[in-house]
C-alpha cells in the first residue's frame, strides 16, 4: 500500500488550502528554478527514467513523447497543450487535481513546457468542468500573480498559460481534435501522420499530454525518477489515481502505486465489493472504453497495463467500474453503446454508422427481441469498426461491446430464450430517430 | 524516388506520392468516395482502405498516407502494400456495409442511376446483402438553390462538395452540422449557395444526393448521345461534353482540359441548356410595315438582295460567332469593296495590328499558376470567367501571392488589395507599395478587363499595362476577354481597316446595310438595313429587317480561339430548329442571290480557305504566341480619370442563349438579391 508520505496528490480530497500559500506550504513551487536550471536533457531523460507512461488511457511513454519535439524553430513555435477535457464515463481524477491541487498542474506546466522548449501553453478543459475552470483560473492567476510564471517570471523561462475551455464533447479529448477545437475549428479527429509533434496546433509542433501526466511531473523531478519508479510492477510503474465507481461499499478516488491487485484496491479503500466478493459481476477497469472484465478474471489481476491487457482489456484512465451481480450487463453495455452512438464526430464512415447499427442491435438485445446469430453479426459489426476509423473513438466504442460478447454470450441468449418464449404481439414500428 | 512494392510489384515513386497514387501507378484501382485529385485529402470515407507491411495489424487510408511515412522493413526491405488481400477485402465490405445501411438503395428513382460512384463501387467491392435489420436514418432535404437539388438521405458524408465550396469555389457556402449519425450537409441557413461554380458539386457528389435541379428526372444517362466540345459562355473555352437525347440537348457536363478549365466549368455553361430550346428563330422573317411576318429563305434573301445594290454596306460579329462564319462574313462583305467590319461590339479598342500579344491572355490560363503577384484592372474575372478566377485563387491559396484590383470593389473570393478606381491609379502606380510588388515580382500577371478596354482611353491603359507586366522572357499581359468570337474575330482581322467603320460608327447610321451576325450587345440605331443572322431572338432580332435563323454553338461545328489564343473546334451535338440552318452556309447561299458566290461549297473548303490565310487556324489545340515585342508599337496617351466599370455586371445574363434560359433568370435574380443585401 501506498504510504501517505508518498502521496504526490496531498490534497485531493480538498481538506487542506487548495490556494498557492498552502499549495507551496505542501511543496508544490519548491525549488522550480533549480529544476530548470538542470536543462532539458536532464529533465526528459529523468522523465524516461521514471518509466511515467501517459495518463491518459493509451499509456505511451511520457518522457518519450516529450522527446519527440522537434527543436526549437522561431518561425514555428512549439506548444504544450493539456488535454483536461476529462470526458470518459467512470473518470473523475483530473478534475479532482483541478479542483484541489491545481498548482501542481500549474507547475508541471512550465516544466514541461521548458522541457520541449514551448512558452505557451494551452489547457483544454471539459466544457462540463465549471467549476475546475474556476478552480484552475485561479492558480493560473494566482501564479502569474507570484511571478511564477509570465512573461517575465522568477523561474527564468518566459511562459504563458491559458485556460480554454471546451464546449462539452467527448471527441474533443482526442489530442488531433482537441487541437482542431482549440484552433476554433470543429472537433473533429485529424489524419496520422502528420503527428502533433510535427504539426499540431496552428500547424506547429505540439505535444499533448493529460492533466495527471503533467501534474506529477514536478513532484518526480523533486524526488527522483528512482523514487516514482519503485513502485509498481517493471514496465508500469509509478503511482496512479484509481477512480473506483460503481457498486463497492465507498466509491472514491485515491492515488495509489501501480500494480495494485484489484482485491486490496477495493478491500482496502472502498470497503469492499457491495455484498461480497461474490456477488462480483464484472468490472470494466479502465474508462468505460475498455472490454469489461469478468470477476474471476480480475479479482487477483495486478491493476496495471501490462496485466490488463494479457486480459484484452486496458487500464485506460483506470476508471474502476465494478458492476455486482444486480446489475444487467446487457443494457449497461447498450447505455455505453448510446454514449458512443451520441458522440461520435461522424467524420468517418465506419464509427458513424456503426456506433448507432450496434446501439439499436444491443438495446434490442437488452430487450431479448433479437436473434442468437445476430450475436455474432454484432461481434463482426463491433470488429468492422475497430480498427477502421480515423481516431480510437470507433475502437473505443467496439471494445465494450465485444467484452460483453466474449464473456457474456451466455446471458444475451438467456435474455433472447426468455423473450421468445413469452407471447409478445409485434412492436409498433417507429420512425428512425 | 521511393521502393515500394504493391501487389508485389515493385516500382519507384516519388516519396511524397500518397499511397492511393502508388497503387495507382502500380494499375492496382482503390476505391474512394471523400478522396479527390483537386481537393484536399479528408479521409474519412474509410474506401481506400489498403493493408501496409511493415505496420500496425490494421489497415490504413491510403489516400492520407504519404510513401515517406511508410517505414522499411526490419531489414530495410522496400515496404509492401497489398490492395486485395483478405483484409483489405473485409475492410472495403465492411465499409461499404456502412455506407449502405442508411443509404435509400432508390436506384430506380435517382438520377445518379447508371454513373453513380456508390452504385459501381458497391458492385466491385461490396458484400451481396446487408445484415442491417434497423429503421434507416432520415433526412430532411435542403434548399441549397435553384441549381442543386438535394435528395439527403442518400449522402454518405464524404465533404467533397464541403471541400469544394470551401477550397476550389472559394465562397464557404456548405458545412456540415451535427455530429455522429445525426450529422447533416447543408447551407447552414439553407440558403442558395452564391458560387459561381456551384454546379460542380454536382458531379463532385459520388451518390445522388446533390443532383442538376434543372435536369431533376429528364433522362438517364445510358439514353444519352455524347459529343465532346467547346464552352462559348465565356472566353475561357471550357471544355464540356453535350449530351443529348434526340435532337434535344439534356445537360452539358465538364471535360478534362488542364491547360483551361481542369474539371470544373460555370454554372451558365452548364445550365444554359433550357435557353437553347426557348425564343429560337426557327425559320427566316421579313420586316414588312414596320412588322416581322414569317417569310421563306428566297423571300429574304431577295429582300437583302434588294437593299444591298449600291449601298454602304458593314458587318458587326456578336459574341457566340466561330471563327468559320466570321471568316465567311468577312470574305463576303469584302467582295462589295467595303472596309466596315468590326467584331468588337462593345467597343474595346484592341486591334490585331499591335500585334497577336496585344490582345491575348499571354501568360496562358495555365501561366496564371506560375504567377507571383497578380494585378487586375477593370475587371471582375469572378464574373467574366469564374473557372479562371478558381485557378488564381488557388495559386493564391499555395502561395498566398498578393493580387491587387483596380477598379470596381469586388469580391473575388480571395483576399485584394484594392488600389483604385481608374487609369489614373495605375498610372501612378510606380513607388507605391504594390508598385513595389510588382517591379520586384518575377512573373507578375497583369489581367486586362473589357472594362477598361472599352472606353477612349482604353489603348492607353493597354499600353501601361503591358510596361508593368513585361519582365524579358515572363510576358504577363493577360487580356481577358468576355466574348467566346473575339480573339478569332481579331485573329482573322475581322475589324475596320484603314477608312472602314467601327461597330459604334456602323450602329449610328454610318451603312445602309449592316449585317449582323449574332451581335446582340448593342444597340444598332435607326438607320442601317439590318440583316441579323443568329440563334435567339434577343435585342439583335428586335431590330432586324430581315432575319435568317441560324445555328447555336451546340448544332455547329465551329472554331473559337479562347482569351489565351488557343485554337479549339467544337462538335455538333445536335441540329437547329425547324428552317435554321448553320450560319456559314446561310451566308454561301445569301452570297449566291447578292451575286458574290463565296467560294466554298462546304465546311471543309471553308476551313481550307480559313487555314490559307490564317495557318495558326489549324494548330488545334495549340495556341501561336505573341510576340511581345510589338507591344511598344502601343501608342501611349494620356487616361482619364474616370472609374472603370466591369464589363460583366449581370454573370448570368451576358448572351441572348442565357437571357432565353429561366434557369439563368432565376440565378440572376438571386443574385441581385444577395447584392442589394450586401449593399443594405
Amino acid at each position: 500500500m501506498l504510504q501517505d508520505k508518498d502521496r504526490i496528490f496531498t490534497n485531493l480530497y480538498g481538506y487542506g488550502d487548495r490556494g498557492l500559500k498552502g499549495a507551496m506550504a505542501r511543496g508544490a513551487w519548491d525549488g522550480t528554478k533549480g529544476l530548470l536550471e538542470k536543462g532539458k536533457d536532464w529533465i526528459i531523460s529523468e522523465m524516461k527514467a521514471s518509466g511515467l507512461r501517459g495518463r491518459g488511457g493509451a499509456g505511451f511513454p511520457t518522457g518519450l513523447k516529450w522527446s519527440f519535439m522537434p527543436k526549437p524553430d522561431p518561425a514555428r513555435p512549439s506548444y504544450l497543450v493539456v488535454n483536461a477535457d476529462e470526458s470518459e464515463p467512470g473518470t473523475c481524477k483530473d478534475r479532482e487535481i483541478m479542483r484541489n491541487d491545481p498548482h501542481l498542474l500549474v507547475e508541471g506546466c512550465l516544466i514541461a513546457s521548458f522541457a520541449m522548449g514551448a512558452h505557451a501553453c494551452y489547457v483544454y478543459l471539459r466544457g462540463e468542468y465549471i467549476a475546475e475552470r474556476e478552480a484552475l483560473q485561479r492558480a493560473v492567476d494566482e501564479a502569474y500573480e507570484a511571478r511564477l510564471i509570465g512573461k517575465d517570471n522568477i523561474n527564468g523561462w518566459p511562459f504563458d498559460l491559458y485556460v480554454h475551455h471546451g464546449a462539452g464533447a467527448y471527441i474533443c479529448g482526442e489530442e488531433t481534435a482537441l487541437i482542431e477545437s482549440l484552433e476554433g475549428k470543429k472537433g473533429m479527429p485529424r489524419m496520422k501522420p502528420p503527428f502533433p509533434a510535427n504539426m499540431g496546433l496552428y500547424g506547429c509542433p505540439t505535444t499533448v499530454n493529460n492533466v495527471e501526466s503533467i501534474a506529477v511531473a514536478p513532484t518526480i523531478l523533486r524526488r527522483g525518477a528512482a523514487w516514482f519508479s519503485s513502485f509498481g510492477a517493471p514496465n508500469n510503474v509509478g503511482t496512479k489515481l484509481f477512480c473506483i465507481s460503481g457498486h463497492v461499499n465507498k466509491p472514491c478516488n485515491v492515488e495509489e502505486a501501480m500494480s495494485i491487485p484489484f482485491r486490496e484496491l477495493i478491500e482496502r479503500h472502498c470497503g469492499g465489493v457491495r455484498g461480497g466478493w461474490d456477488n462480483l459481476l464484472a468490472v470494466i477497469p479502465g474508462g468505460s472504453s475498455v472490454r469489461c472484465v469478468p470477476a474471476d478474471q480480475i479479482i487477483d489481476c495486478p491493476m496495471d497495463f501490462d496485466s490488463l491487457s494479457k486480459l484484452r482489456s486496458g487500464l485506460g484512465t483506470a476508471a474502476v467500474i465494478v458492476m455486482d451481480k444486480s446489475t444487467d450487463i446487457v443494457r449497461a453495455i447498450a447505455r455505453l453503446s448510446y454514449f458512443y452512438k451520441h458522440e461520435s464526430c461522424g467524420q468517418c464512415t465506419p464509427c458513424r454508422e456503426g456506433t448507432g447499427w450496434m446501439y439499436r442491435v444491443l438495446s434490442r438485445m437488452a430487450e431479448g427481441r433479437a436473434q442468437k446469430r445476430e450475436i455474432d453479426m454484432l461481434l463482426d459489426v463491433s470488429k468492422q469498426i475497430e480498427g477502421h476509423t480515423i481516431c480510437a473513438l470507433g475502437d473505443a466504442a467496439a471494445w465494450p461491446v465485444q467484452g460483453l460478447i466474449t464473456h457474456f454470450r451466455g446471458e444475451i441468449e438467456k435474455r433472447i430464450d426468455q423473450y421468445a418464449a413469452n407471447p409478445h404481439s409485434d412492436p409498433v414500428r417507429v420512425a428512425a430517430e | 524516388m521511393t521502393k515500394i512494392i504493391v501487389d508485389g510489384k515493385e516500382l519507384d515513386v516519388p516519396p511524397e506520392f500518397t499511397l492511393l497514387q502508388a497503387c495507382e501507378e502500380a494499375g492496382a484501382e482503390i476505391p474512394r468516395f471523400c478522396y479527390h485529385e483537386r481537393l484536399s485529402i479528408a479521409g474519412n470515407c474509410r474506401m481506400c482502405l489498403v493493408e501496409v507491411k511493415p505496420g500496425p495489424p490494421k489497415p490504413a487510408a491510403s489516400c492520407a498516407m504519404a510513401v515517406r511515412d511508410l517505414r522499411p522493413g526490419p531489414n530495410g526491405e522496400a515496404p509492401e502494400v497489398f490492395t486485395n488481400s483478405p483484409m483489405v477485402k473485409k475492410a472495403r465490405e465492411g465499409v461499404m456495409e456502412f455506407l449502405l445501411i442508411n443509404h435509400p438503395l432508390d436506384c430506380p428513382i435517382c438520377d445518379q442511376g447508371g454513373e453513380c460512384d456508390l452504385q459501381d463501387q458497391a458492385m466491385a467491392f461490396g458484400g451481396d446483402s446487408s445484415r442491417f435489420a434497423e429503421n434507416k436514418r432520415a433526412v430532411e432535404d435542403k434548399y441549397i438553390g435553384p441549381l442543386v437539388k438535394t435528395s439527403m438521405n442518400r449522402c454518405i458524408h464524404c465533404t467533397r462538395c464541403v471541400r469544394f465550396t470551401a477550397e476550389v469555389a472559394g465562397t464557404g457556402d456548405m458545412g456540415s452540422i451535427g455530429r455522429g449519425e445525426d450529422m447533416e450537409i447543408t447551407t447552414y441557413l439553407e440558403t442558395a449557395m452564391s458560387s459561381e461554380l456551384q454546379g460542380n458539386v454536382t458531379d463532385l457528389c459520388p451518390v445522388g444526393a446533390l443532383l442538376p435541379k434543372p435536369q431533376s428526372f429528364r433522362a438517364r444517362p445510358w439514353e444519352l448521345q455524347k459529343t465532346q466540345s467547346i464552352d462559348v459562355m465565356d472566353a475561357l473555352g471550357s471544355a464540356i461534353r453535350i449530351d443529348t437525347r434526340g435532337r434535344e440537348v439534356m445537360r452539358i457536363l465538364p471535360r478534362v482540359n488542364e491547360l483551361v478549365n481542369e474539371e470544373w466549368i460555370s454554372d451558365k455553361t452548364r445550365q444554359v441548356v433550357d435557353g437553347l430550346k426557348t425564343q429560337r428563330l426557327d425559320q427566316p422573317f421579313v420586316r414588312e410595315g414596320g412588322k416581322l411576318r414569317p417569310a421563306s429563305w428566297l423571300e429574304a434573301f431577295a429582300a437583302v438582295a434588294d437593299k444591298v445594290k449600291g449601298a454602304r454596306i458593314g458587318a458587326i460579329a456578336g459574341d457566340l460567332a466561330s471563327v468559320e462564319e466570321m471568316f465567311a462574313l468577312k470574305t463576303l462583305v469584302e467582295s462589295f469593296g467595303s472596309k466596315n467590319l468590326d467584331c468588337r461590339q462593345d467597343g474595346a479598342k484592341l486591334d490585331p495590328k499591335f500585334g497577336r500579344a496585344s490582345y491575348i491572355f499571354n501568360p496562358g490560363v495555365a501561366g496564371v499558376e506560375d504567377a507571383d503577384a497578380v494585378l487586375i484592372i477593370g475587371s471582375n474575372p469572378r464574373r467574366e470567367s469564374p473557372v479562371l478566377n478558381a485557378r488564381i485563387r488557388k495559386r493564391w491559396s499555395r502561395t498566398n501571392m498578393p493580387v491587387g484590383v483596380i477598379g470596381e470593389r469586388v469580391d473575388l473570393t480571395y483576399p485584394t488589395q484594392y488600389l483604385g478606381a481608374g487609369p489614373d491609379t495605375l498610372a501612378s502606380l510606380a513607388g507605391t507599395p504594390f508598385g513595389e510588388i510588382l517591379a520586384k515580382a518575377e512573373r507578375p500577371l497583369v489581367i486586362v478587363g473589357q472594362g477598361a478596354l472599352a472606353r477612349e482611353d482604353g489603348l492607353a491603359v493597354l499600353a501601361l499595362a503591358a510596361k508593368l507586366a513585361n519582365k524579358g522572357e515572363w510576358n504577363g499581359l493577360a487580356v481577358l476577354h468576355t466574348a467566346a468570337a473575339r480573339v478569332g474575330g481579331l485573329d482573322i482581322g475581322f475589324t475596320p481597316s484603314e477608312g472602314g467603320l467601327d461597330a459604334a460608327a456602323m450602329a449610328a447610321g454610318g451603312v445602309d446595310v449592316l449585317f449582323n451576325l449574332g451581335a446582340d450587345e448593342i444597340e444598332i440605331g435607326a438607320g442601317p438595313f439590318v440583316v441579323y443572322i443568329g440563334s435567339h431572338g434577343d435585342r439583335g432580332a428586335h431590330r432586324a429587317d430581315v432575319i435568317l435563323p441560324g445555328a447555336a454553338y451546340t448544332e455547329k461545328s465551329g472554331i473559337y480561339v479562347n482569351t489565351e489564343g488557343r485554337v479549339q473546334v467544337s462538335d455538333r451535338a445536335n441540329f437547329p430548329p425547324g428552317d435554321a440552318r448553320e450560319d456559314w452556309a446561310i451566308l454561301r447561299a445569301l452570297s449566291d442571290v447578292l451575286g458574290h458566290r463565296l467560294p466554298f461549297d462546304s465546311l471543309n473548303a471553308l476551313r481550307a480557305k480559313l487555314v490559307a490565310a490564317h495557318p495558326h487556324m489549324a494548330q488545334v489545340d495549340a495556341i501561336s504566341s505573341g510576340d511581345a515585342a510589338k507591344l511598344a508599337s502601343l501608342p501611349q496617351g494620356s487616361v482619364s480619370k474616370a472609374g472603370f466599370v466591369c464589363a460583366v455586371q449581370d454573370f448570368y445574363l451576358t448572351n441572348p442563349i442565357a437571357r432565353a434560359s429561366a434557369v439563368m433568370a432565376e440565378c440572376s435574380a438571386l443574385a441581385k438579391g444577395r447584392l442589394q443585401q450586401a449593399a443594405e
